[in-house]
């Protein structure tokens, strides 16, 4: 039995779950806001109305403070890997290599060219080249984050790629299979369309404060007009998007699929938990234990297969196995996976010692068990469950929150086009409110995506407890404590830049 | 193409001239830029198989090793 450092495990998880949660702070607000100037200026440019133009660089100086926040946050993921998860970064050290060596070269030539010219060519370059730097400063950041969560829906659903048993890592076969994966395309259009939800919430909030405060009515309507109805757009795209992808997880991540809906038995003619509260046991019992909850009838089965009357498989289904359905049990998984490791042992000695036709027979045996290589480092079959209750949880929260989102939504355009915004101070403080909100729903998206995939790394093929360097666990300690104190320094500084800018509002001139 | 080089030094020159609220967050940048480079990269994340090992076949023994228990 290969011996692992649980506590350095934990330790390594939860520092890459710290840096990665406050990295998604900022992204999300990049992604849509940069698209809602990129509106606000194509009106100011075919209208030629200075409004708008006031309107768009306000807006513009929000996504430029939220930018320089969130500017190399994410650089401490890539430190992490090569210092946390060697193991695992070595294992893809070529899929990942790729989409982000493509996402480097372009976010630096895109965004910081065309930023610069968005921040710095007014003026300076013609209305149309300034426009055109705003859109293309827009797409540039998102085509940036399409290529990292190309490679995060590859870790999702590994395809496209060889193991070379010799060098010990995975090498790109087939670079359109890895960008065209179903869950790749899933993955990046519902990041990016919450992505914008969330930033025509925060574009609606900060409108809604001004509003409360009796002033700059004109900018404040009109950017609620602009954000209401991308928001809209978007909410609905993203309601679509989320069901692909729940159906794409129901086939590659069905363990992740059953974890998100506390489902442990599987049947037919499943229902969906539409409310539920668990019992403080639910996850150390590893059952199914609710208060109370509320079914929709054999919405499950259709969320996950489009069929009212599908086999909905659920935790104890992968657990223990189903023959009836075809479906191995994990111990049965757990003996091919150390089957695939031992033949890769065998191999490598083999190999050295020039017992060829003993490698080649080795080499076989693994070829055909690599699919179940990672299940053999596990100890127990409980050990593939992921914790249920917050992926639970978190999956409710996203979906409710982003219910509501729609609905305020709607109720924001109707009022808009009925010229209806002003004296609803209720509806400000709900809008107000609702921009922590919408930076909850995203994060607890990204809760369900990776949390509800835990033991894996990279699905079926490398748990989180094998990914990991061998490194102390005191060093792990300190670089997060470390990270911790500063950043959050740095981001209570920095929200303060933010909110001094939006007190002094819209200015006519100036620079950002 | 001088011309070119020129009006492009200048909308750069101009823009961090004329910057307000740019030149605190710039400083921030720097800030942040240095904990992360000069602190944290160069005495907290160093590259565990690169600092370890010298060559690429000496990480894919030690990297197969481990993933197969024999470290």
């Amino acid at each position: 039995m290969i011996e692992f450092n649980a506590s350095l495990i934990e330790w390594s998880r939860a520092q890459f779950a710290l840096t990665a949660m406050f990295h998604w702070l900022f992204v999300p607000l990049t992604l849509g806001i940069t698209f809602i100037i990129a509106i606000m200026e194509t009106i100011y440019v075919r209208t030629g109305n200075p409004e708008w133009k006031r309107i768009t660089r306000f807006w513009m100086t929000v996504f430029g403070i939220n930018f320089a926040i969130g500017v190399a946050t994410g650089i401490i993921l890539e430190f992490e890997f090569g210092t946390n998860w060697s193991n695992y970064s070595w294992f893809v050290g070529d899929i990942f290599g790729a989409p982000l060596a493509v996402e480097g070269i372009m976010a630096f030539f895109m965004e910081s060219t065309f930023i610069a010219i968005m921040f710095f060519g007014w003026n300076k370059v013609s209305k149309s080249f300034h426009l055109t730097s705003t859109w293309l400063t827009a797409i540039g950041a998102n085509l940036s984050a399409l290529w990292i969560l190309v490679a995060n829906a590859w870790m999702q659903n590994p395809t496209g790629m060889n193991f070379n048993p010799d060098t010990a890592r995975n090498e790109m076969a087939d670079f359109w299979a890895v960008l065209f994966s179903p869950t790749a395309i899933n993955k990046f259009l519902h990041t990016i369309t919450s992505s914008y939800m969330l930033a025509a919430i925060v574009v609606i909030g900060i409108s809604s404060w001004f509003l409360l405060k009796n002033r700059d009515i004109l900018f404040a309507k009109r950017s609620i007009v602009i954000a209401s109805a991308f928001g809209l757009l978007f909410a609905v795209i993203t309601i679509t998007t989320g069901d692909s992808s729940a159906r794409e997880m129901a086939k590659v991540q069905p363990v992740k699929f059953a974890a998100m809906e506390n489902h442990y038995h599987g049947r037919s003619f499943a229902p969906l938990v539409a409310f539920g509260a668990m019992t403080p046991d639910a996850d150390t019992a590893k059952k199914q234990n609710f208060i109370f909850k509320i079914e929709i009838p054999n919405m499950l089965s259709y969320m996950a297969f489009a069929s009212p009357n599908a086999f909905v498989p659920g935790i104890y289904d992968f657990t223990y196995g189903n023959s009836e359905q075809g479906i191995l049990s994990f111990t049965e998984r757990m003996e091919k996976g150390r089957l695939a490791i031992n033949s890769l042992a065998t191999y490598k000695t083999a190999k050295k010692s020039g017992e060829d036709s003993l490698a080649q027979a080795s080499l076989a045996i693994f070829r055909e068990n690599y699919k179940h290589f990672g299940y053999g480092y596990a100890n127990a079959p409980e050990d593939f469950i992921p914790p249920v209750k917050l992926t639970f949880y978190s999956f409710r929260i996203m979906v409710f929150l982003g219910g509501f989102f729609l609905l305020l939504f709607i109720y924001f355009f109707w009022i808009s086009i009925k010229n209806k915004v002003e004296g609803k101070k209720w509806l400000y403080l709900t809008a107000i409110f609702s921009i922590p909100l919408a930076y909850i729903t995203s994060q607890a998206g990204w809760i369900v995506a990776e949390v509800g995939r835990q033991p894996w790394v990279i699905q079926d093929l490398m748990p989180t407890m094998a990914a990991v360097s061998k490194i102390e666990t005191s060093s792990v300690q300190v670089t997060f404590w470390l990270f911790a104190i500063t950043f959050t320094a740095l981001l209570i500084a920095e929200l303060k830049i933010m909110l001094t800018q939006i007190r002094k509002g819209p200015q006519n001139e100036g620079g950002h | 193409m001088l011309r070119f080089i020129k009006n492009v030094f200048y909308l750069y020159y101009d823009g961090f001239r004329s910057m307000t609220v740019g030149k605190r967050l710039w400083l921030i940048i720097a800030i942040k830029l240095f904990i992360m480079f000069a602190i944290l990269r160069l005495f907290f994340f160093k590259d565990f198989l690169k600092t370890n090992f010298s060559s690429e076949e000496q990480r894919s023994e030690y990297v197969i090793d481990r993933l197969t228990g024999k470290q």
